[in-house]
């Protein structure tokens, strides 16, 4: 891991240089800001308060986009291949990255609180600190599924293809866009079946409900920690440095196997849960809130 | 052998169906520049990266600098220096950041100043010119200077100078002769004659995964007789036969539609050859002649042309 620091480094100057970065890892998450706190709870601080889980949620989930491109375009360029006549292991490359990536997504991060806090006057954050372990292990989780799926695709094409799959279910049964509470039955079985469902519920629940302590957060924490560990250890596993060498048969049942922790946590919580109605009445106490504070102001 | 740094014994590899080295031999001494010269798709590149620890072998057994690739490419990483045949850097990583970049990957006392390596190479107007704004010859430059960030005991250049223009491709020439004076251990690839013959001591002919021939550029032009090189084109074709027995000529034969004839009495053969070819109411198109060189080897060994 001796040459990880410099390789972040590469990866931070060279990320601050892509156009393509600014779009998607600040243009956008603002742009989601502003559509949520201004239009969707109209400025109301009760109702930003609420809606914070979800947006942040939106801009760690991200990571996967452009780690899963600028990796397979390192492949698909040659320039992993110059890296692995160096003593360069897969290791490093992939910490590298999901270190990179997390430095250069919390300043987002901190910027929605701030504006939150300063342009949308939101007083009272709940529980603070769990909501920031909860974006490190969210940040950090999204970028490990970015390596998998660089490490299930030969082409940029395939790589977007399966972008898309992922971060259409992701950003909406998850509670991302539309409140879980919005979602019919069926949807909110699904959804927890999705890591992007627990870190926006564990987000929500630790900085909108009141009393929410660290000890809410386990399971949320829990498994998105878990999976980011296993994702990462299965990338290491399955990096290919070649550009013409082609994903094996195997890499594909192996990371089906990532999937395996959610779909047990899943049934779990669909059988056990409460996940869903602490969301629901999380959206009701917004809409009596809602009427009450307005006539007051 | 006095020193040898490097040795392949029988190695073999094969990608699917296609047996792209099979059964190569050979051993670099230290501060030796080492040949591998063949036709594209004859194994050289399959061979090196296998020597570099890209690539595993099927079989056969490799040492460099007392590693075995396979067994601890970590260590032997530290040992060696590449440029390689397609690679890239990021487009937007500046010249002197990739040297600064690859040389932190290697020990402290190891390492090679950046500075040193930019004026060297001829590339300090370009220190902070991204890695996508640099000319073809700039960018093999900074490969080459990058090959020497650790001050490496062996260097692998493969295909140093292809896809380059002449001028250019003497500079890299300049460069790999200066090496040779430091007198660093160099595997180097290619399928120039002139690049074989100016640069290295010695050259292994590679063809179809098989060394065919291997010794000094001299040695191995001694082998085919030293003999001038007449390259004609006629009319009609010709029988090899006849060519053979005419005066003043050691050997003909027909390679891609031209007919190559060997001779050490150049103008009796060519005179020879002009009546012989009047008389049978044929006729010259075009004639060439070339002093002896590797290429005469290499259609002597396998009755085919080394470039494309």
């Amino acid at each position: 891991m001796r040459n990880f620091g410099s390789l972040t480094r590469m990866r931070i100057a060279l990320t601050l240089r892509n156009r393509m970065f600014l779009f998607f890892s600040v243009v956008m998450p603002f742009a989601f800001f502003f559509l949520y706190a201004g239009v969707f709870a109209k400025s109301n601080p009760y109702a930003v308060r609420f809606f914070l889980g979800p947006i942040l949620s939106l801009t760690v989930m991200g990571s996967f986009w452009g780690l899963s491109a600028a990796l397979v375009t390192f492949r698909e360029q040659g320039i992993l291949r110059r890296f692995h006549v160096t003593p360069v292991t897969a290791g490093d490359m992939l910490a590298s990255s999901v270190v990179a990536n997390f430095i250069l997504i919390m300043p987002t991060v901190i910027l929605q609180f701030l504006f939150a806090r300063f342009l949308f006057h939101v007083t009272d954050f709940g529980n603070l600190g769990v909501a920031f372990v909860l974006l490190a292990a969210g940040t950090i989780s999204f970028a490990a599924l970015g390596l998998v799926v660089a490490s299930v695709t030969n082409t940029m094409q395939e790589t977007q293809v399966i972008n898309q799959l992922l971060w259409l279910p992701l950003i909406f049964l998850s509670g991302a866009t539309f409140p879980l509470a919005f979602l019919p039955a069926v949807a909110q079985k699904f959804a927890l079946f999705l890591p992007a469902t627990y870190l926006v519920e564990g987000l929500r629940h630790s900085i909108f409900d009141p009393g929410a302590s660290a000890w809410d957060a386990r399971v949320a924490f829990g498994s998105l920690v878990f999976w980011a560990v296993l994702t990462f250890f299965l990338s290491v596993q399955l990096f290919r440095w070649e550009p013409e060498s082609k994903v094996p048969r195997r890499a594909k049942l192996l990371v089906a196997a990532t999937a395996i922790p959610f779909l047990l946590l899943g049934i779990w919580e669909n059988s056990y849960g409460h996940i869903p109605q602490q969301a629901s009445a999380a959206f009701e106490s917004l809409t009596t809130a809602g009427h009450h504070s307005t006539p007051q102001k | 052998m006095a020193n040898p740094v490097l040795e392949v014994e029988n190695l073999v590899k094969s990608y699917g169906d296609v047996r792209a080295v099979r059964g190569v031999s050979f051993s670099v001494c230290e501060g030796e520049v080492f040949g591998l010269l063949g036709p594209n798709g004859a194994g050289k590149t399959s061979t090196v990266e296998i020597l570099e620890g890209l690539r595993t072998a099927d079989s056969g057994r490799v040492s460099v600098c007392g590693f075995d690739p396979a067994v601890s490419p970590e260590e032997l990483k530290h040992e060696i220096g590449a440029a390689l045949q397609s690679t890239s850097l990021p487009d937007k990583l500046r010249v002197m950041e990739a040297l600064k970049l690859f040389g932190s990957f290697y020990r402290h006392h190891r390492r090679r100043n950046p500075e040193d390596l930019l004026r060297r190479f001829g590339l300090e107007e370009k220190r902070n010119a991204f890695y996508s704004q640099l000319s073809g010859g700039q960018k093999q430059r900074l490969a080459l200077a990058m090959a020497l960030v650790n001050d490496p005991k062996v260097l692998f250049f493969d295909e140093p100078t292809s896809g380059l223009d002449p001028q250019v491709r003497r500079e890299i020439y300049d460069i790999i002769e200066e090496l040779r004076r430091e007198n660093k251990t160099i595997v180097l690839t290619t399928h120039y004659i002139e690049e074989a013959e100016r640069l290295c001591d010695r050259v292994a002919i590679i063809d179809h995964g098989q060394v065919i021939a291997l010794g000094s550029p001299r040695e191995l032009k001694a082998h085919s007789g030293g003999a001038t090189r007449i390259e004609v084109r006629l009319a009609k074709p010709e029988a090899n036969g006849d060519l053979k027995t005419l005066e003043g000529v050691a050997d003909a034969r027909e390679v891609d539609g031209a007919y190559v004839i060997h001779s050490h009495r150049p103008p009796q053969a060519i005179v020879a050859m002009v009546k012989h070819l009047e008389a049978r109411g044929n006729e010259l198109v075009s004639l060439e002649i070339a002093t002896p060189s590797l290429e005469d080897v290499f259609i002597e060994l396998t009755g085919r042309r080394l470039r494309d």
